[in-house]
């Protein structure tokens, strides 16, 4: 069914399949794609055919494999606009811990046939392997972010990045600051906004599963959880998490004392 | 600059027993009333009908980074001081549509807020004032901004002195509080056995008259008096003078920024918990078709990238100059341009920073300690 439509691929690499389900959480949004991009790949959603050439793909899901490696410049080249969507395809997602370590030992310990698994050394971004044209970060993204650049690429404009902290999705919901009122060990105020204070709001710290903010103070907070009563490895603990990779957070737990175990 | 509670009142006597009364007679004026109630452990205005919501018998601990509120043994509905909001929220909201688009045909069509009249309970000082520099940037301004002025209309404010400051208050020193000195409708001090009560307009005066007040006693005032000027003697925080903080601007090099900005996170909350506080981003949001899009107003920060982006370029690019820009705008460059430092003492905006970072310790360090380049 050939259509003049602009078309979309959403392609899956080494991931949760998370960000697809947040995509097909979406609902009423979801009902109206359709009728302005013709759907070609989702196989989460059912659509099935990953090597057509397509106006936009959406990436989610981090580069582990030499198979990844090899698709995603497949999809790099069969799309005229990348976005690369989430935690693992932003920065290598959970999975990238094992950056940190010798994941080929841990696989002999843990693997009767270690020799069968073919993995890279490290899972990272798609940014490091092919240009990527926008990054949404989040684990999972933010749904109503992603449709909201669709948009805004579908229009020929230059999606606005979020710029602001947890913090201040706060402030604005009227969420009640978890650290300040409970000494909770809260990431918000160097985790890029984008969630809508979800944890905060459940009267949680922040986990920056979003990832760096703008600015990055690491040094600052990590003294602040020290003071609230983390010991060393438990303040490190908190950037190498769901964002480990992200630059500024990988930056600030090499840098930290509790660095012990990579 | 401080201030004592010998203004302008002629309070009448409220027994304790009888304070259901007032807000009854709030309510039937046709009011819905927000009150002080404790939510997540901190004091927030929520809507209420009766006293036994309020937040009784409690005091607040507001240091540096922390909030604590504390049972006292008293019956007292209003001895802590106050949340990490004032009446910025009411007037000048977090997150609002102004206006709505239709691409065919073409068209725009405002969208005013839907507010009811809102009497709002427990007012600082500190908090008043804000307001009153609200007003002034949101509706003195050349072209009053109508989201603003239709929920600022609609607002019926009763004040209350404060018989304690909270380690973090320094309204003494900006002439701000502790007691109400600013236009209220109806205000209030509270003493061991009732409130003195008073209205400051007609609308007020509508609803006092609904009550029986009793004649205010000479020891009554006396205790009223007292209060506020222990209060204000309880503060250990102060702000230099205007005409000290306006050298500000002579101290841009000082080494001490440097300093602050090893310690700020570059979060916003400071800004978003301020009274003062009135920067905003606007977006559009477009729908999905593309058919149709509304223009979202939120708060903004002066922490944020996108309060000084210029496309590509950013005039500010990191927390040092972010953390100055607050520092200088609010306490100097604010005296150009509204009249009057931008500050209250309310002490939020140091209670809330997740680091506690104190701005009167900092405006200190850079005008008192070095050598001045000037
Ligand atoms: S709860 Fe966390 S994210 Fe929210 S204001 Fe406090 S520090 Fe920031
Ligand atoms: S600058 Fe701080 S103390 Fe002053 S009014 Fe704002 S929040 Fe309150
Ligand atoms: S700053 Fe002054 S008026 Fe405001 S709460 Fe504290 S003591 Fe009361
Ligand atoms: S001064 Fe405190 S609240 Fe303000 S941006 Fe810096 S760390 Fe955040």
């Amino acid at each position: 069914m050939a259509t003049d439509k602009p078309k979309l691929a959403v392609h899956k690499f080494s991931s949760c399949d998370g960000c697809q389900l947040a995509l097909l959480n979406l609902g009423e949004p979801l009902l109206a794609l359709p009728g302005l991009v013709d759907i070609v790949h989702f196989a989460e959603a059912g659509p099935n055919s990953p090597d057509q050439p397509v106006d936009i793909s959406l990436v989610e899901g981090s580069v582990s494999t030499p198979e990844d490696i090899q698709r995603i410049q497949q999809v790099r080249q069969n799309s005229k606009l990348l976005v690369s969507i989430g935690a693992c395809a932003t920065s290598g997602g959970l999975q990238a811990l094992a950056n940190f370590a010798n994941r080929h030992e841990w696989m002999a310990s843990i693997y009767t046939d270690p020799e069968n698994i073919e993995v890279l050394n490290s899972s990272d971004p798609i940014s490091k392997h092919v240009k990527v044209d926008l990054q949404i970060q989040g684990c999972p993204v933010n749904s109503a972010q992603v449709i909201g650049a669709l948009r805004d690429l579908l229009s020929g404009v230059a999606p606005r990045p979020e710029v602001h902290s947890v913090c201040m999705e706060c402030k604005r919901k009227g969420v009640i600051c978890t650290m300040v009122t409970k000494g909770e060990p809260c990431m918000g105020p160097v985790t890029l906004a984008g969630c809508g204070a979800l944890c905060p709001a459940a009267g949680r710290g922040c986990y920056g599963c979003y990832g760096p903010a703008e600015q990055l103070n690491d040094r600052s907070i990590a003294e602040r959880f020290e003071q609230l009563g983390l010991d060393a490895q438990a303040v490190l603990r908190r950037f190498r998490f769901i964002a480990n990779s992200a630059a500024g957070f990988k930056t600030a737990s090499e840098g930290l004392r509790g660095d012990t175990d990579g | 600059m401080q201030q004592s509670a010998k203004i302008e009142r002629q309070p009448g006597f409220l027994p304790r027993s009888d304070f259901q009364k007032l807000l009854d007679g709030i309510v039937q004026s046709g009011y819905q009333l927000l009150g002080p109630v404790v939510k997540d452990g901190a004091i927030q205005l929520m809507q209420i009908s009766d006293v036994t919501q309020l937040a009784k018998g409690l005091t607040n601990e507001q240091q540096p980074g922390h909030y604590r509120l504390q049972q006292t043994a008293g019956e007292r509905l209003f001895d802590w001081n106050h949340g990490p909001q004032g009446l910025k929220p009411l007037c000048f909201a977090p997150h609002e549509v102004l206006w709505v688009e239709q691409k065919d045909p073409l068209s725009f069509t405002t969208r005013l807020p839907d507010v009811k009249p809102t009497a709002v309970l427990g007012v600082r000082g500190c908090d008043l004032s804000a307001l009153a520099i609200q007003d002034r940037h949101f509706l003195h301004a050349a072209g009053a901004d109508p989201h603003y002025r239709q929920r600022r209309e609609r607002l019926l404010l009763i004040g209350i002195d404060c018989a304690h400051s909270a380690e973090s208050c320094f309204c003494a020193s900006t002439g701000d509080g502790p007691s109400v000195n600013q236009a209220v409708d109806i205000g209030l001090s509270e003493l061991d056995d009732g409130f003195l009560v008073w209205s400051g307009s007609d609308q007020g005066e509508a609803v006092l008259q609904r009550l029986d007040l009793a004649t205010a006693q000479t020891q009554q005032l006396e205790q009223m008096e007292g209060q506020t000027e222990q209060a204000a003697r309880e503060q250990q925080r102060q702000l230099p003078k205007p005409e000290e903080l306006i050298r500000l601007y002579q101290r841009l090099e000082h080494a001490h920024w440097q300093q602050v900005a090893d310690r700020c996170l570059g979060c916003g909350n400071c800004t978003a918990v301020c009274p003062t506080c009135f920067c905003y981003d606007t977006q559009h949001e477009v729908s999905l078709d593309g058919l149709s899009a509304q223009n979202v107003r939120q708060w903004d920060s002066c922490f944020s990238a996108s309060h000084s982006s210029m496309g590509a370029f950013k005039v500010r690019g990191n927390i040092l100059s972010r953390y100055r820009q607050w520092l200088t705008h609010k306490l100097a460059g604010w005296q150009e341009q509204q009249g009057r430092i931008g500050c209250t003492g309310c002490g939020r905006c140091i209670t809330w920073c997740p680091v506690g970072i104190d701005l009167t310790k900092e405006a200190d360090a850079i005008l008192w300690e070095g050598s001045l380049d000037e």
